[in-house]
């Protein structure tokens, strides 16, 4: 479906990740397959290094870490907060909602509307349309959407298709009514006929935690994994974002009124560079307009991999100009959307390291 | 190109002969990460961006289709 905002904007942005960094020529020792295979495979799809928490380091600590940072800046005060959305695949429990185990950490005001979202890889898309969606609201001045993951925690060490691209992050968007700032266009499309392509078998109400789902098996490439770990199906999710994706975009430039040759910088979930660079091409986009690095860099943090790569690219730019940007996150779910907005001005652009403090 | 193309093959799989292999994917020669060295080899090699709804399978499951998915990468 589509939608439409106006003077809406993003005004901060924070990223935090942990300090433990893995590297891939450590990551390819254990896998079944030889090295030389490997190392060609890194360099397609820019596999080098990537952060990953400590034993059980959650989400939700990223994510106060990067708050109190931004509280002892200055950079917002908790009082001000009216809402805090939490987008995670990763929470802290089943029960209760991580944004309110963050809300009573941080002391949010009780009137500040708190609420989680089950969202992967489009979850910084589907985030940002609900904080648009709040702050249309009077009484909601400053919406705070985090986007958190540590599934790092959920892949086999032994599983190449997953392993060596996830990363773990936090993310913390400050977003806000803005003036002048212009029309805002998004689109969000789901696939819930292929919703199983991206999975953690185990683990919830269909098929709880036990001894044997944490028993590996190989499967038919080598990769050993539990029903407890995350599988992903590479072949139909790459399909799919070459299929379904650039329509997607297509319609949504369009109806944004512009074409892609006017949009300055193509912000998109970071799978691997391979799949972004198949993307660029397919938009003809040039592959400098849409960073690629963050699997590289990071790793695939799932929804804050945008965030990522905005702050890892383009910190200083976005604190000084502002541009037309799209936005667009494709995979679990199957979900898949994008925005088209005016984007720049940061109040702040920074990242932080989670070092363990709390 | 055929010959190229092998070379391409064996630099991503040196234990195995591709000539006059009928689906390399059925044989266990070449798996889905394979497939994205292939193609990038392939972009390299042959000055070519081969889209990315071609990246299926059945297009590169031989020497003979690997040939004919360039040439078509070639004139678009």
């Amino acid at each position: 479906m589509k939608y439409r905002f106006r003077d809406k904007a993003i005004t901060g942005l924070a990223v935090v990740v942990p300090e433990h960094e893995r590297l891939f020529a450590d990551d390819m020792k254990l896998f079944n397959a030889p090295e030389n295979r490997s190392r060609k495979l890194a360099m397609v799809m820019g596999y080098n290094a990537h952060r990953v928490v400590e034993k059980g380091v959650c989400a939700s600590d990223l994510a106060e870490a990067g708050f109190r940072h931004l509280f002892d800046c200055g950079r917002i005060r908790p009082e001000e907060i009216d809402a805090l959305i939490y987008v995670t695949l990763s929470p802290d429990h089943f029960m209760p909602p991580t944004s309110c185990i963050l809300h009573g950490k941080l002391g949010l005001r009780r009137d500040c509307f708190c609420l989680d979202i089950a969202q992967g890889c489009c979850g910084f898309v589907v985030g940002l349309l609900q904080a648009f969606q709040l702050l249309e609201q009077d009484g909601v001045r400053k919406a705070v959407l985090v986007n958190a993951d540590v599934l790092s925690r959920k892949v086999s060490p032994k599983d190449r298709n997953s392993y060596p691209l996830i990363g773990d992050a936090a993310t913390i968007a400050i977003v806000e009514n803005r003036e002048g700032t212009g029309e805002i266009h998004a689109d969000v499309r789901f696939d819930g006929t292929r919703a199983m392509a991206l999975k953690v078998p185990a683990g919830g109400f269909r098929m709880p935690s036990s001894p044997e789902t944490a028993v590996m098996k190989a499967d038919s490439e080598g990769n050993e994994r539990a029903p407890d770990n995350l599988v992903m199906d590479g072949t139909a999710v790459f399909n799919f974002v070459m299929a379904d994706v650039p329509p997607m975009l297509a319609d949504l430039v369009a109806d944004a009124g512009v074409g892609f040759a006017d949009i300055d910088k193509y912000y998109f979930h970071q799978p691997n560079r391979f799949m972004l660079q198949k993307l660029a091409e397919k938009l003809d986009v040039p592959y400098d307009k849409m960073p690629n690095n963050v699997v590289e860099h990071y790793g695939n943090s799932s929804g804050a991999t945008i965030p990522s790569a905005m702050a890892l690219n383009d910190a200083d730019l976005l604190c000084s100009k502002v541009g037309k940007v799209c936005f667009s996150g494709f995979g679990v779910g199957l979900t898949y959307g994008g925005i088209v907005m005016n984007c720049g001005n940061f109040d702040f652009c920074e990242t932080i390291t989670y070092k363990g403090e709390n | 190109m055929k010959e190229q193309i092998i070379e391409i093959l064996k630099e991503i799989r040196p234990e195995f002969e591709f000539d006059g292999v009928e689906n390399f994917f059925d044989e266990g020669m070449l798996d889905s990460f394979d497939l994205m060295t292939l193609v990038a080899s392939l972009d390299e090699r042959f000055a070519v961006k081969i889209d990315g709804m071609d990246i299926l399978p059945e297009n590169f499951a031989n020497v003979d289709a690997i040939e004919k998915l360039v040439k078509r990468s070639r004139a678009k």
